[in-house]
């Protein structure tokens, strides 16, 4: 059955990321250098291009459901070459945002780690990366992943082992959330 | 009394659409001294002016109103008209109903309220208008040419075959632009070169043809009719008139630099002629490489000529002479990529070339002998990838608009490449590919059917790997990232206006547009003129196009020349400004806010009181006054005026409006 | 010398141990104070701005604010690529309207104005004062070295935050680089991506992309690679072996910091800013490089 491209549902979603993002959805005219340039695109399911076809077609269901919102490495490389300088980072990110408002993940471990890394500044105010490391490998269950690396941390004291946190971590749990608090546009 | 006459247009749906017309002309009719006032379905017509024309005689009508559309499309059609009448053809106005009003607005009540005090500015305006008469000036009939590619070339022959006198100004030492550095031409594959340099021997024998090369148009003044041109001519260091262009100097001189022609991809020497066909085909020397005029030593040419032609002590020259039009045929340049895409190496490959470049590798005649081999090691590439739409669609790094041929000449490259190359693949990264033309559509079919391969997407960088250069793209009909490996890579580099154009436009008074391309008068009607009389223009100055387009340009523009030729004298605008000598103080304003140069202070003999006194004041040259009416807003006493917009006239206008 | 603010980041106190003494080695030498802003926080990277745009704002809008509070609007110099660039975002931010401010003024609970100008460690380094005075402190020679300057994402990206001396092929690094007598290569993945924090989180689809560098950088002849961020430095150091392993590839590529080569000519010993600590092996090819450069002329 062919796509029928009357329904716009996710028309007014699209719209309202592209606003956010300061995108002009017309302007692209789908040339693909942002999938060229794309150090993630050999992974992801729907090219960044496409995700700006779907947008401008009013199609977010393709979207919120790819993996390719959460790969994005938001390492700009599209838009800096973009004829129309369209920020495809933004609309990846903000694509992800309503993803997520939506209960849909699309690459699990990525959403784990963002959650425990902002856990840990909220705990700490700085982050700690092997803190990090132990607890991200325990939530997915990847326990190995990296601990080759550990011995050599642990030798050279790169494990932060001395207290490394703001002189108030309160305050600064209270500002991420008082942050999170004024929700997303979206969510 | 005055008995004005008020036509409103329909202008089919285009006002009528948006303005209620009949309400118009009822208005009309209540105001005083309105004595006639209908609507027309198309006014311009030939019915539309014959019942305007009756009306003028039944009503004895003395002025008129036309409420259509903007004086730019039709005022001179209706002055025209006026002509045979009892009405003086400046007892007219124009209320612009159209651009103005019916077309910037979509409600119709508010469109119509508007339209109603359009025309009430309008007739409030003729009330004060009074006859006006033109003059004529004397047409100098030789034409300036600035610019010898293509587009010169043939606006000079044609100009000069119709027994004119022309001058064409080249800054290179020889005239052929980049026609005739390119190999064949799309669609037919004739050889650019073999059609080209006839017309330049022609050009070079052509007795009402004064061509002067290594030349630059330098100062401008006058007016249509009489330019008077400044042209500085460069040293050349080699006296053209004793010279026959033996060559022998060139085989002698020991210095040796990258040949501009060839892209730099061979050597010439310090004196030079660009290429065997040079039109003259007699060299110059390059001051900035000749050991004699840089070190004082050497002077090999000069002991060899057998004529004695060198002169070292050479020195630049200017001409001043009078021309009554001007045809502009600057040009173009190729965008300098380099500086804008550091994705594609950002010039730091030797393999990665320019479609002008390739020209040079696959001409028989250039520095190749027409084998495709890649400048950084001379062999012949196997794969090759180009690259479209550099700098062209692409607001961001280079320019928003489609340079035109880049779609035929890389398909003609490609053609080309699999032709020479036996077993060699070509790959073309595309966006659209842009076929307008008369066989052109036929000839990327023919480039499809050769091999050639299309791929749907803009490439996002270049590098090297394994002594290949990885072009990364997305094929966008596979929805994928692709890559492929090529020995070389050809870039379909943006058009843009020649080097230096600014300046020569700035000189000329003519106006361009954001991208520096010359604006034309009206983009579909008056495409080879530019707002000012007698300056015409031919070729890629005024936008990207390819060979036929240029070449119809430049013979369009002779015939607007040949047209202004045809008589001795022409009649100039009356609408220009003048000055009340009893209330002008001298200051000068005026003559610092004009810019046509048409305004200068003179000495008159004026008397105060009994007493006789010397007295300076603005006067302005009928011939240069184009009527734009600065100085009017200058003036701080109210000494100038301008004819057919006098203050008196815009404060009914106004008053009209407001009161 | 000079006087500016430093904004280390989280890692300075983990892996990028070495980076910070090499930092602190070479400001030593040529009088550069740097300040560490009082109180500073984790900004955020490289999680915060994918989750929440007003947390991703707010997080380094405080550091900037703990800075002002000083008055002065002294600059505020970051060793970290993406510091830098989640910094220099809450400063325009913070500049772009007085709404924004406030907005950002409110959840950080303090007043900012982004008074204090936000550079990069390149930016600082590649000033003329800054280079004289480093040129006048080195005593020893890479003399010929082969160095791939590699400057990642976000010192160059997007160009519009992050102001580089050229997006595709900065030259800030290599210029700061060539003082130490070393030759930086041209090459081509200079600002390619690294992965970031999808090494961690993603590493199947990440890897390639370091192994991408690592060929680049070797095809193009390079000993070994410099970087100016600790996360684009573990990613290449630390994963390396895996990455060869992986994909194949018997070679190594040491990794460092440009603070690091700078102190080593300053005569700075290497064990004083772990030199020996880094992942893959680091410290023979300095010896031989300065065996060969010998001391400057």
């Amino acid at each position: 059955m062919e796509e029928c491209l009357n329904a716009r549902s996710g028309a007014e979603l699209a719209n309202s990321i592209a606003a956010r993002a300061g995108v002009k959805l017309h302007e692209c005219y789908q040339c693909g250098k942002c999938t060229a340039g794309c150090p993630m695109a050999h992974a992801m399911d729907l090219m960044p291009r496409q995700l700006v076809r779907y947008m401008q077609l009013g199609r977010m269901e393709e979207i919120l459901g790819s993996k390719s919102v959460w790969l994005c490495a938001s390492c700009h490389t599209c838009v800096e070459r973009c004829p129309h300088s369209i920020d495809i980072p933004s609309l990846m990110e903000l694509s992800r945002q309503a993803a997520k408002a939506r209960g849909r993940v699309g690459v699990k471990t990525v959403d784990m780690f963002s959650g425990i890394f902002m856990q840990n500044v909220k705990m700490f105010g700085k982050s700690h990366e092997a803190l990090m490391e132990g607890v991200y490998n325990v939530t997915t269950g990847r326990f190995m992943q990296d601990m080759e690396n550990v011995p050599h941390m642990l030798k050279n004291k790169m494990v932060g082992i001395e207290p490394h946190t703001t002189n108030n971590p309160e305050e600064i749990k209270a500002l991420i959330e008082r942050a999170l608090e004024m929700g997303g546009e979206d969510a | 009394m005055s008995r004005i006459g008020v036509v409103v247009c329909h202008c089919g749906t285009n006002i009528a659409g948006v303005v209620d017309v009949e309400r118009v002309a009822a208005e009309a009719a209540k105001l005083p001294n309105v004595v006639f006032a209908v609507t027309n379905k198309y006014t311009c017509s030939e019915p539309g002016q014959a019942t305007m024309k009756a009306a003028i005689e039944e009503h004895q009508l003395d002025r008129l109103v036309i409420c259509s559309c903007s004086p730019r499309m039709h005022e001179a059609t209706f002055r025209r008209m006026l002509k045979d009448t009892r009405i003086n053809p400046y007892m007219l106005e124009i209320a612009n109903l159209r651009e103005q009003c019916a077309w910037v607005h979509t409600d119709k009540e508010k469109a119509t309220e508007k339209a109603i005090d359009l025309m009430r500015m309008a007739v409030a305006k003729v009330e004060q208008n009074k006859p006006l008469f033109t003059s004529t000036i004397p047409i100098h009939k030789k034409c300036l040419i600035i610019g010898g590619g293509i587009a010169g070339i043939q606006a000079a022959l044609d100009v000069a075959d119709a027994g004119y006198q022309v001058t064409i100004v080249e800054r290179e030492p020889s005239i052929g632009g980049h026609m005739v550095m390119l190999d064949k031409t799309f669609p037919t594959l004739d050889c650019s070169a073999c059609i080209s340099t006839p017309k330049m021997v022609d050009v070079g024998q052509h007795p009402n043809i004064t061509l002067m090369t290594s030349s630059e148009v330098v100062n401008v003044g006058g007016y249509v009719g009489s330019f008077e041109v400044t042209i500085k001519q460069k040293a050349r260091y080699v006296d053209h008139t004793k010279c026959t262009g033996c060559g022998l100097c060139e085989t002698k001189c020991p210095t040796k630099v990258p040949s501009e022609f060839n892209q730099g991809y061979n050597k010439r020497t310090a004196i030079y002629k660009p290429f065997a066909q040079a039109v003259p085909a007699k060299p110059v020397i390059d001051p900035d490489s000749c050991k004699m005029l840089k070190e004082g030593k050497c002077g090999v040419c000069a002991k060899v000529c057998p004529l004695g032609c060198i002169d070292f002590k050479d020195t630049a020259k200017e001409y001043t002479e009078t021309y009554g039009a001007i045809i502009v045929a600057t040009g173009y340049d190729l965008i300098p990529w380099q500086d804008l895409y550091g994705e594609y190496g950002g010039g730091r490959y030797a393999d990665v070339i320019t479609g002008l470049q390739f020209e040079r590798l696959v001409n028989a005649s250039g520095p190749t002998e027409g084998h495709i081999l890649r400048p950084s090691d001379g062999t012949e590439p196997k794969d090759v990838v180009i690259i479209k739409c550099v700098g062209s669609r692409d607001p961001h790094k280079g320019k928003s608009y489609c340079s035109r041929a880049c779609c035929m000449y890389s398909a003609k490259h490609a053609h080309q490449i699999l032709e020479k190359l036996p077993g060699a693949n070509v790959y073309i990264f595309y966006m659209d590919v842009r076929t307008p033309g008369k066989g052109y559509e036929e000839f990327y079919d023919r480039t499809r059917a050769d091999g050639a391969v299309y791929i749907r997407g803009r490439v996002s960088k270049i590098y090297k790997e394994n002594g290949k250069l990885v072009c990364k793209g997305e094929d966008t009909l596979l929805g994928k990232p692709v890559s492929v490996q090529a020995d070389m890579v050809v870039l379909a580099t943006a058009m843009v206006p020649a080097v230096g154009v600014e300046k020569l436009t700035t000189m000329l008074g003519i106006a361009t547009d954001p991208d520096k391309w010359v604006q034309e008068a009206h983009p579909k009607l008056r495409p080879v003129e530019t707002q000012t009389g007698g300056i015409f223009l031919a070729g890629t100055c005024q936008g990207p196009k390819d060979i036929p387009d240029t070449v119809a340009q430049a013979s369009a523009a002779a015939v607007k020349v040949c047209g202004l030729f045809s008589k001795d004298e022409m009649e100039t605008s009356p609408m220009i400004s003048g000055v009340d000598q009893q209330k002008c103080c001298g200051c000068g304003f005026c003559v610092n806010c004009c810019p046509y140069k048409a305004i200068s202070l003179v000495e008159i003999d004026a008397r105060e009181g009994a007493r006789r006194v010397k007295k300076t004041v603005a006067s302005v040259n009928s011939g240069l006054c184009q009527g734009c009416g600065c100085c009017t807003a200058a003036c701080r006493t109210g000494a100038i005026d301008l004819s057919g917009y006098t203050n008196a006239q815009i404060l009914k206008e106004v008053d009209a409006l407001c009161l | 010398m000079k006087r500016c603010y430093y904004f280390p980041g989280c890692s300075m106190a983990a892996t990028g141990k070495g980076y910070q003494q090499s930092i602190d080695a070479v400001a030593r030498k040529i009088g550069l104070e740097l300040v560490a802003i009082p109180d500073w926080n984790c900004c955020g990277a490289t999680a915060a701005h994918t989750m929440n745009e007003r947390m991703a704002l707010a997080l380094p809008a405080r550091n900037l604010a703990r800075a002002e509070q000083d008055g002065g609007g002294m600059e505020i110099a970051v060793a970290c690529a993406a510091c830098y660039s989640r910094m220099q975002y809450a400063r325009q931010a913070v500049l772009s309207s007085p709404e924004k401010r406030a907005e950002i003024e409110a959840i950080i609970d303090m007043p900012c104005s982004g008074s204090n100008p936000v550079i990069s460690f390149l930016e600082l380094f590649s000033r003329p004062e800054l280079m004289e005075a480093v040129q006048a402190k080195l005593t020893k020679n890479l003399n010929g070295l082969k160095v791939a300057c590699y400057y990642g994402c976000l010192t160059s990206r997007p160009s519009a935050i992050a102001r580089p001396d050229d997006p595709e092929n900065p030259m800030q690094m290599d210029r700061i680089v060539a003082l130490t007598g070393a030759e930086p290569v041209a090459w081509d993945f200079k600002t390619e991506c690294c992965g970031a924090s999808h090494q961690v989180d993603a590493p199947k689809a990440a890897q390639p992309l370091i192994h991408r560098i690592l060929t680049n950088a070797r095809e193009h002849g390079a000993d070994c690679i410099v970087t100016a961020c600790p996360l684009c430095a573990l990613n290449l150091d630390m994963r390396q072996s895996k990455i060869m392993e992986t994909f194949g590839g018997d070679y190594a590529l040491p990794v460092y910091q440009f603070t690091e080569l700078l102190a080593l000519c300053m005569g700075v010993h290497p064990r004083d800013f772990g030199l020996h600590t880094h992942f893959t092996p680091a410290v023979g090819l300095m010896r031989n490089a300065l065996k060969k450069g010998g001391d400057q002329a």
